[in-house]
């Protein structure tokens, strides 16, 4: 009668049992992927929160977010560390981020039984636990996606990438921890019955399916394996090496950045002065010759107001700096800047103690019109209003006639075309 | 006992502690006022309909077409004529290749397609190039590469069988 049985049976495919047969499947594998998880998503998290107070949200015009639905700032990298601290806090993220796909995705491979786990829901706790791995690995997908997107320049239709992106990580970050917690207990008991290391010593002879009524997640009807399980952590480990040799350059820069065969960063176009990569061209900024030429001048305000040139700029005081540039979307550039400090700028306008600095693109349009920075930031030595770069005038991609440099910070904060310094009381 | 027994009944009727769910309502509480946040330009509708259309699209498009991928590759090799069975599996020394070119197809698709070229020439001031070409040599020097590894690999095989 198998005609009938089949007729009669209430689970076809996948929702059957016996459907899932991978060997290696099990309470073990799911618990070891979910533990590497651990770090890895807290440090992306940790660097991605660092980057989003790295803006400085709390001064005017900076923040990317609405600041009346946001948390408040709990950290910011000191002022006094390195200029290329941000490059590795973001480099880090956007890095460490993209290595970590290969991982969810053998962590969703491992648990896809569950999801034809019948019936859905025993009780009331099942459901919401249900409702919650939805929200969960929707958000992680969300999560990576709009990431990876975002570094290479896609833009998504009718969502804001840093809404998406940081409201989605409180999405993903809050039932991620819920999950983990939830999952201890299994976790444990796998790691008590075969060890945390135990399953990767045995080689593809030994590999033995866990048994079956261990959980859901270990096979009913297991095929023989194919693969060890340290064989396949080792193919997963294995992609994550692999874009970290053809991604990581874009952040290391200098001699390292030819290596980065995939990184959308990761070209060389020249030698020269200026040759080094551009956020946001001249064009694209809508920057005319003409309010770049003779003409331009610019606006210092303090308690007094001066107007200035670029050949009276040039008359001034010039220090040279060595400072780095690193883009949110996880590249940096390190470049020898020259021109007048903006502490000077400060001192000669009268600027109040504390006063925060207001630098106004000629750019009308976008993020990068507009920033503020703190005190703190223009106050160091090493925070330039460059006229030059590497022994040359600044190009017009590069923010001809004048540009501000600060240590450390995502880069869109060193605004170019600059039209007006603004020192205002805090 | 009193509260052990009250206890023991919302166990039963809800299936885990109090704790259980008192973090699950927090945690939903904090994921919709997000989700809620994200919507206030795109739409509720379509923000939800992105969080499952993801979900779904991977358990039920990408997994099973790598699944029925992997079954196919083993499939063919089975009925590769085999003079007898071989010392070393050559499933693995395909399916690692194959997995590595995958993923970074995907995680570099915008610029392999170029259909991110708009935003990267608006950024960067000059167009996509090259990483179709660059995509297409990693994934030939993987495939050789682990080609080659099998190749040692059996020689081992049949000079430790000797």
């Amino acid at each position: 009668m198998p005609v009938a049985r089949s007729l009669l049976n209430p689970r076809p495919g996948p929702f059957r049992p016996d459907f899932w047969r991978s060997p290696l499947r099990g309470p073990w594998l799911t618990s070891f992927l979910g533990t590497l998880l651990v770090p890895t998503i807290t440090v992306i998290a940790v660097t991605g929160f660092i980057s989003h107070w790295a803006y400085h949200p709390e001064l005017a015009g900076n923040a990317t977010i609405n600041p009346s639905f946001d948390i408040p700032v709990f950290f910011q990298l000191p002022q006094s560390w390195p200029s290329w601290d941000y490059a590795v806090t973001q480099g880090t993220h956007i890095t460490l981020g993209l290595m970590t796909v290969p991982l969810v995705l053998a962590k969703l491979w491992s648990v896809i039984p569950k999801l034809f786990t019948r019936p859905i829901v025993r009780n009331l706790a099942t459901a919401l636990e249900r409702l919650s791995l939805l929200l969960l690995v929707g958000s992680v997908l969300v999560e990576f996606a709009t990431g990876i997107l975002a570094v290479e320049y896609y833009s998504l239709p009718r969502f804001d990438f840093y809404a998406i992106h940081y409201y989605g990580a409180w999405v993903f970050g809050t039932v991620f921890v819920l999950h983990a917690c939830v999952k201890l207990p299994t976790v444990r008991r796998a790691y008590r019955a075969r060890g945390v290391l135990g399953p990767l010593r045995a080689s593809l002879l030994e590999t033995k399916p866990e048994p079956p009524g261990s959980s859901e997640l270990a096979p009913v009807k297991p095929a023989s394996p194919t693969i060890s399980r340290r064989g396949l952590l080792a193919m997963v480990g294995g992609a994550s090496l692999t874009i970290f040799a053809v991604q990581v350059g874009e952040s290391i820069g200098g001699p390292f950045r030819r290596l980065a065969l995939m990184a959308p960063r990761g070209r060389v176009f020249g030698t020269g002065p200026n040759d080094f990569q551009v956020n946001t061209t001249a064009a694209s900024a809508k920057i005319s010759q003409m309010a770049t030429g003779s003409a331009w001048r610019l606006e210092v305000v303090g308690a007094t107001t001066l107007s200035l040139g670029r050949q009276q700029l040039l008359a001034m005081a010039q220090a040279t700096e060595t400072l780095t540039i690193s883009c949110t979307e996880g590249w940096s550039t390190t470049q020898h800047w020259t021109g007048v400090r903006l502490i000077d700028l400060a001192r000669l306008v009268d600027a109040a103690p504390g006063a925060i600095l207001h630098a106004v693109s000629l750019q009308r349009e976008g993020l990068n019109r507009y920033a503020s920075l703190t005190h703190e930031q223009y106050s160091d030595e090493r925070a330039l209003l460059a006229l030059r770069v590497n022994g040359a005038d600044l190009s017009p991609d590069h923010g001809y006639p004048a540009r501000v440099i600060v240590s450390g910070g995502p880069g869109v904060h060193n605004t170019k075309w600059v039209c007006e310094l603004r020192f205002e009381p805090a | 006992m009193r509260g052990a027994s009250l206890l023991g009944h919302f166990r039963r009727r809800y299936g885990a502690n109090p704790l259980h769910l008192a973090a699950h309502l927090l945690v939903f509480a904090i994921a919709f006022f997000a989700i809620d946040r994200i919507a206030s330009d795109g739409g509720l509708a379509e923000l939800i309909a992105l969080y499952i259309g993801f979900a779904i699209a991977h358990d039920l498009i990408f997994l099973p077409a790598y699944s029925a991928l992997d079954r196919a590759a083993r499939v063919a090799l089975a009925r590769l004529p085999a003079r007898r069975p071989g010392p070393v599996p050559a499933i693995n020394h395909i399916r690692a290749p194959a997995l590595i070119s995958g993923l970074l197809l995907i995680i570099y698709s915008p610029l392999i397609s170029r259909k991110a070229d708009r935003g990267y020439f608006l950024s960067g001031g000059h167009h996509i190039e090259g990483y179709l070409r660059n995509w297409l040599l990693i994934s030939a020097v993987l495939f050789l590469g682990s080609g080659l590894v099998y190749v040692l690999r059996v020689r081992r095989a049949v000079v430790n069988g000797r």
